[in-house]
């Protein structure tokens, strides 16, 4: 993995504010557009969703300010232009319903999910301020992941929609766990894949140029390939199973390097098809509705003919090259045209120019992920985004393929647009940790990277990891340039210098002067040089010890390799 | 309203759709201008187109050392303050960082592949905290942390605590590392 350093950092989110101006322009003016050419006027409560909606934006905006400010500035942007086009297309279905005198409110409770999410994904970037604490609970994760999945088979709670067992309702509620399991798994699999790829990826005999990989080491990956396949046999629901072997086996690529797995993983995906397609109803249904759509018995087989497909194929083919129009289109000729197939609502109202469009936004969305990765400096990190990333284009690839009949058509949603709790969800707690780890990626630095050094030299020191882990992750990405560095070790004092980046951290700083057996006050005139134009409240000090151990630092006379012990063995 | 309308409004919405994606791609193009790429891959061919066209590398890799590193590593011309005289900087001279240079401070260094070390080694023979170099009044001293493969000073391997001084190689796996002036 090689790794992309911008040269000039700078937080930017000026620019993040444009583009989220035109992002909202794009969700709000959609809907204007849609009750203007239904309605005839604006509805009455238009200025409050409207305002709704553009609040919700701008608090997380402000959040990323806050927390978060060298987070990327085009990911917020783009998932809010896409939850807003959504927005107006599920309204758009609600009106069409309204003018039929059916009644129909799925907009208005997308809306309060949509915000619940940005909520959730504000509190998410501003609680979590370093992603690699999610490491930790790595094999939590695998736990709470395949219960996730296994959820939807248990009796009373589980429950079948349209064939797919893929819910669970509780108290009312209906949920679907996969959502969230695959953010879950993700996690899962990066810690997982950081600790374990120098043994996937080099251990093992080379056959016919391909390394492959022992038998031992792949247990993990037949797990989730079982995995994968029972929710395949068990929960009938085919796009969620390629969802997560697509993912892991992307994953294990991107951590090993090694081409291998991907044919493996092909290979044994290529397997899992064909005794689906060949064996499981539901499947079979769905190959043959995508080979044959057009055959008359295919067509109206109920259920699962082709006829969904065959609607929304003709929905496209009316919308043309730039579209009929937002409120101009026939929403409700295609089955579930506000969720699975919503797409083509979108290719009708806003025709290929309009498609092309939104599919630049996923694009976008992908690559400031997978650019995120590739920035990022440790592979746990490297690994979630990559996941993460990943995870949104097999969906767009799996759901659009689907719908314009490139592969078999399978149940997912698009993600950020179709209507769907779980899934909007889902996809903005996504956006929330690409955002975090976005930070940590282009965050300036004091630490060297691959052994060019950072503004103001090397800062941290006697090897004490969790003091390395406090500069390059204090939360506080401190741009203040005179800030007194962290210092440890025995050494004389040096003058202080300027630190690009998190200097000492409040707490460090504190924590030291408390402990301090003297109990009084930190020498002020320890350092014979002159202090620099620092914030007042920062004086230059005695170097700052690590909290954990500043006792012995105090005695001169202590042998400076006392504290040695301490350190971790490698 | 009348159809014009609609039909400006439809066409306006889609010029909008695209301003937006052309905006926030132009938000990106920093991304291709003003980035510096370190490629592993290519790092390891040039290295060996080096080390094919040169016939002795462990003489000359000081000076090959030195200007790839005023190349390769611009940041690392800050000057920092060399409390112990003597050696300036830490100088990468064969592996896989050849030419990549500290400047010493008076703080420690980490060497190993963890990337919590100050010179994250890229070696599949190191260990993830193999070795730290640090000064003590005035000298520089190594200590092996107990890594696997070992710290080897002129092909012996040291154990515990050695000072060492201005070009005495340090191998590390496949990575040789010395101070220099």
């Amino acid at each position: 993995m090689s790794t992309v350093e911008p040269v000039v950092r700078r937080p930017m989110r000026g620019k993040e504010l444009v583009l989220l101006v035109l992002a909202l322009a794009l969700g709000i003016g959609a809907f204007a557009n849609v009750a203007l050419r239904t309605l005839g006027e604006l509805p009455e409560d238009f200025y409050v969703y409207s305002a709704v909606w553009a609040g919700l934006a701008l608090v997380a905006h402000v959040v990323l300010r806050i927390r978060a400010p060298f987070a990327d500035q085009v990911l917020l942007p783009v998932a809010v232009a896409l939850n807003g086009i959504g927005l107006a297309a599920i309204y758009r279905y609600d009106v069409a319903r309204h003018l039929q005198d059916r009644s129909s409110d799925l907009a208005r409770g997308q809306l309060t999910m949509s915000a619940l999410a940005i909520v959730l994904a504000c509190v998410l970037v501003f609680v979590l301020r370093d992603h690699r604490a999610l490491r930790r609970t790595t094999y939590t994760a695998m736990i709470l992941g395949l219960l996730l999945i296994l959820l939807p088979l248990v009796p009373h709670i589980g429950t079948s929609i349209n064939g797919a067992q893929i819910w669970i309702r509780v108290a009312g509620f209906s949920f679907q766990p996969a959502e969230v399991a695959k953010i879950v798994l993700a996690v899962f699999f990066a810690g997982y894949l950081v600790t374990n790829r120098d043994t996937l990826a080099l251990a093992g005999r080379k056959v016919l140029g391909l390394q492959l990989p022992r038998l031992r080491d792949l247990g993990p990956i037949l797990l989730v390939w079982a995995a994968s396949l029972g929710v395949l046999v068990f929960e009938n629901d085919l796009g969620t199973s390629i969802l997560f072997f697509g993912l892991f086996v992307a994953m294990l690529y991107v951590a090993t390097e090694r081409f291998s797995w991907v044919v493996l993983g092909v290979g044994l995906l290529a397997a899992a098809a064909v005794f689906a397609a060949t064996t499981v109803p539901h499947v079979q249904q769905r190959v043959e509705a995508w080979l044959h759509p057009f055959d008359d018995a295919v067509y109206n087989q109920t259920p699962g003919g082709s006829g969904q497909l065959v609607q929304g194929l003709f929905a496209m083919a009316n919308g043309g090259l730039f579209g009929t129009g937002w409120g101009n289109d026939y929403p409700l000729l295609t089955p579930y045209s506000y969720s699975d197939f919503i797409y083509t609502m979108l290719g009708e109202q806003l025709g290929l120019t309009g498609l092309l469009g939104i599919l630049a936004l996923y694009i976008l969305f992908v690559e400031r992920g997978l650019r995120t990765a590739l920035g990022v400096r440790d592979g746990f990190g490297k690994l979630l985004a990559c996941g993460l990333a990943f995870t949104v284009a097999l969906q767009l690839f799996v759901v659009v393929g689907g719908i314009t009949r490139i592969i078999p058509l399978t149940g997912l949603t698009l993600p950020f647009v179709a209507q769907g709790g779980s899934s909007v969800l889902a996809n903005w707690l996504i956006v929330a940790l690409l955002l975090r780890v976005s930070d940590n990626a282009r965050r300036p630095s004091a630490l060297p990277v691959r052994g060019t050094v950072g503004k103001g030299g090397i800062v941290a020191s006697v090897g004490a990891p969790q003091v390395l882990e406090a500069v390059d992750s204090a939360g506080e990405p401190d741009v203040a340039p005179a800030a007194a560095p962290i210092r440890v070790g025995a050494g004389e004092p040096r003058p202080a210098r300027a630190v690009g980046s998190a200097g000492a951290d409040d707490a460090g700083t504190q924590l030291t002067e408390v402990v301090r057996p003297g109990g009084g006050p930190l020498p002020s005139g320890g350092p014979p040089v002159p202090p620099p134009p620092a914030p007042p409240e920062r004086p230059d000090r005695h170097p700052v010890d690590e909290p954990g151990e500043p006792q012995q630092r105090d005695q001169p006379d202590q042998p400076e390799r006392a504290d040695d012990d301490e350190e971790g063995r490698a | 309203m009348s159809e014009l309308t609609f039909t400006l409004l439809r066409l306006g919405y889609l010029v909008l759709l695209w301003v937006f994606v052309l905006s926030a791609i132009g938000v990106l193009r920093r991304d291709l201008y003003g980035t510096r790429s370190a490629d592993r891959r290519k790092a390891k061919k040039s290295a060996k187109a080096r080390a094919a066209a040169t016939p002795a590398p462990a003489q000359v890799a000081q000076p090959v050392g030195a200007a790839a590193a005023g190349a390769a590593a611009p940041a690392a011309a800050t000057p920092a303050p060399s409390v112990p005289r003597g050696p300036s900087r830490l100088v990468v001279t064969a592996g896989q960082l050849r030419g990549t240079s500290l400047p010493l401070s008076s703080q420690t260094i980490m060497l190993g592949r963890s990337p919590g070390c100050t010179l994250v080694l890229d070696d599949a023979f190191s260990s993830s905290r193999h070795a730290r170099i640090f000064p003590h009044e005035g000298r520089w001293y190594l200590e092996d942390l107990g890594s696997t493969n070992g710290t080897y000073i002129n092909d012996e391997r040291i154990s515990g605590t050695v000072e060492i001084s201005q070009g005495t190689p340090v191998r590390i796996g496949r990575t040789v590392v010395e101070l220099q002036g």
